[in-house]
């Protein structure tokens, strides 16, 4: 599938904007603050149903005005028989619960659309992902896992609930309260009961992810790094149950729980160094993007659909080289629709015709939008 | 703040608006009806809630709330003792009661175990429920709890408990409702349901437990 269409109605700075895709390849250009991100923002509404910056429904209205409407047409990719159209739509007003529907007809739940329009974002934002703490990497797992594993989101709330009544029943047991070590022993028992399958499917997960993540690094960097991307849990020596009963005493002192799956991490190294410390800004970003290719890769085999790729700031901390590099990567066959933003359209257009391929360049400014 | 044009008018709606789901508004509404109403029914509505608290009991078998030392249905001849079903309270005795389904006898825990609500095994009805299996007369055990985690804690711990003596436990079915399409089923249900399958029985007229 790739959006053949989109309309946008005071969705940020846009009062209006109407644009025709490209299949293959659009590229947005404009100076700083005109509204490039904006567009790939309102792609990722389509299909995930919100922002990818974070912020809330009603702060993507344009200032002063009521409402606003994202819309656009998906369809099914040339060669395919049978074509298919299925509209998209998405309105928020002011005060009001998010409307959104497809083939005209309104979802009950927003969580029966996520999924059937995968996309994958690669942004400056993503450099959480080794600033910030292991829970925005443990984020990272779920939120791929979590599209296509069913009972993984089930279990990992539930695994979470029991953490929360673990840590007060350790509390409560301190202050010489309520609660005993039989109750403790149960909730250990919950503890692997929701939490080994989370750590089976994690796992599994990275293994299948990494053999993409090195190759798209290797093609990134030509082949001039090493990285290395390990999925850190203690559960990968022990079982659960003889972790817990292990540290028992020591979560009594600390009143919380001190092992578990909510304790997992992923470590990022280049050439035997931390990322973090060692890796240069440009490093980082490659790092980034080769884990943003590889979670490309597996979600289209997991789902057999080609995710939409969003590439925000293109440039953003690439040398040349690297660009190019990427560009050769997307380009191919194995990646679907592309949506480009960047400052200047001159070199990149080029490289797009070196390529071979098909795209459609946008000329954004403030507020508005002209192909060229 | 409302100025109430008499103390007592003001204390009456204080004591109202405790009640959950009751507002000032609606607290002197009623106030305002007990007071229009005949003497002699006011006064009987006060003198039900002061025997409210004063005169009802705990069944001492069961735990539930009587009239008696014992409630009628531990009291009653033609129950199964030896079939005990584990309630969370007095309201999931009586959503069992209106199924008409059950003979046996009930043992209400009074909540189940959660720690974040200071809720622990000592402040239920959990060491009454061993002593009564302990003495032998229990045959089944009948684990009747809310399908939550919490609840899944405390049917774990009372198995734990009471695994070593010679009684079944069972705990009650979890699927799909009868009557419901499987197209409308959500995914955790039907998908606990093929797990959790049963063998095919020929409909036959129901039995009753």
């Amino acid at each position: 599938m790739h959006l053949k269409s989109l309309h946008l109605v005071n969705f940020k700075n846009y009062e209006q904007a109407d644009l025709v895709l490209s299949e293959r390849l659009n590229l947005f250009t404009g100076l700083n603050g005109s509204g490039k991100t904006n567009i790939l923002d309102a792609v990722h509404y389509l299909a995930l149903c919100k922002s990818f910056l974070h912020a809330n429904d009603s702060q993507n209205i344009r200032y002063d005005e009521p409402f606003f409407v994202i819309q656009g047409d998906f369809a099914s990719d040339s060669g395919v028989e049978q074509s298919r159209e299925e509209p998209v739509y998405c309105g928020v007003k002011r005060g009001q619960r998010k409307v959104f529907k497809r083939n005209n007809k309104e979802y009950d739940r927003l969580a029966d659309h996520i999924g059937l329009f995968p996309v994958v974002v690669v942004s400056p934002q993503d450099s959480v992902l080794i600033t910030g703490g292991s829970e925005e990497r443990r984020r990272f797992m779920d939120t791929v896992i979590s599209q296509f594993n069913r009972s993984y989101l089930e279990q990992l709330i539930n695994y979470n609930r029991v953490i929360v009544q673990r840590n007060a029943l350790l509390k409560q047991m301190n202050d010489g309260k309520a609660g005993n070590d039989g109750t403790l022993e149960i909730l250990d028992l919950q503890l692997v009961q929701f939490g080994t399958p989370i750590h089976v499917a994690r796992r599994a997960f990275i293994r299948e992810l990494l053999p993409f993540f090195n190759e798209f690094y290797k093609s990134l960097c030509d082949g001039k790094e090493e990285v290395e991307l390990i999925y850190e849990s203690r559960l990968n020596e022990h079982p659960l149950d003889l972790l817990l009963e292990e540290a028992r005493n020591r979560d009594k002192m600390l009143l919380h729980t001190s092992v578990g799956i909510h304790k997992d991490d992923l470590s990022f190294s280049i050439n035997g160094h931390v990322l973090k410390r060692s890796g240069s800004q440009g490093q980082q970003k490659t790092f980034l993007i080769a884990l943003k290719l590889a979670e490309y890769v597996f979600l289209d085999r997991a789902s057999g659909k080609k995710p939409l790729l969003l590439l925000d700031d293109l440039h953003d901390k690439l040398d040349a080289e690297r660009v190019e590099r990427l560009l050769q990567i997307v380009c191919t066959n194995r990646f679907g629709q592309l949506f480009i933003s960047d400052t200047g359209a001159g070199v990149l257009e080029e490289l797009f015709r070196k390529q071979e391929i098909s795209f459609k360049a946008f000329e954004v400014h403030q507020g508005g939008i002209s192909e060229r | 703040m409302v100025q109430y044009p008499s103390k007592l008018i003001e204390e009456a709606v204080e004591a109202f608006a405790q009640l959950p789901g009751v507002g000032r508004k609606t607290a002197l509404r009623y106030v305002l009806h007990l007071l229009n109403q005949d003497k002699g029914i006011t006064e009987k509505f006060g003198t039900t809630l002061t025997r409210l608290q004063q005169d009802i009991k705990y069944c001492r078998q069961c735990f539930s709330i009587s009239d008696h030392e014992v409630c009628a249905i531990c009291s009653d001849r033609s129950r199964n003792k030896e079939l005990v079903c584990v309630v969370e309270d007095i309201r999931d005795v009586m959503a069992i009661e209106n199924t008409q389904q059950f003979r046996g006898v009930y043992h209400v825990l009074g909540g189940i175990i959660s720690p974040m609500d200071g809720i622990g095994p000592n402040d239920l009805e959990i060491d009454s429920l061993i002593q009564r299996i302990a003495s032998g007369s229990v045959k089944e055990i009948i684990m009747a709890l809310s399908t939550t985690m919490e609840g899944d804690t405390t049917n774990f711990y009372i198995y734990r408990k009471i695994k070593d003596f010679p009684v079944q436990v069972t705990t009650i079915a979890r699927g799909i409702a009868i009557g419901d399409e499987l197209e409308y089923a959500d995914e955790i249900t039907l998908g606990r349901s093929i797990l959790n399958r049963v063998p095919y029985d020929v409909p036959t007229a129901s039995g009753k437990a």
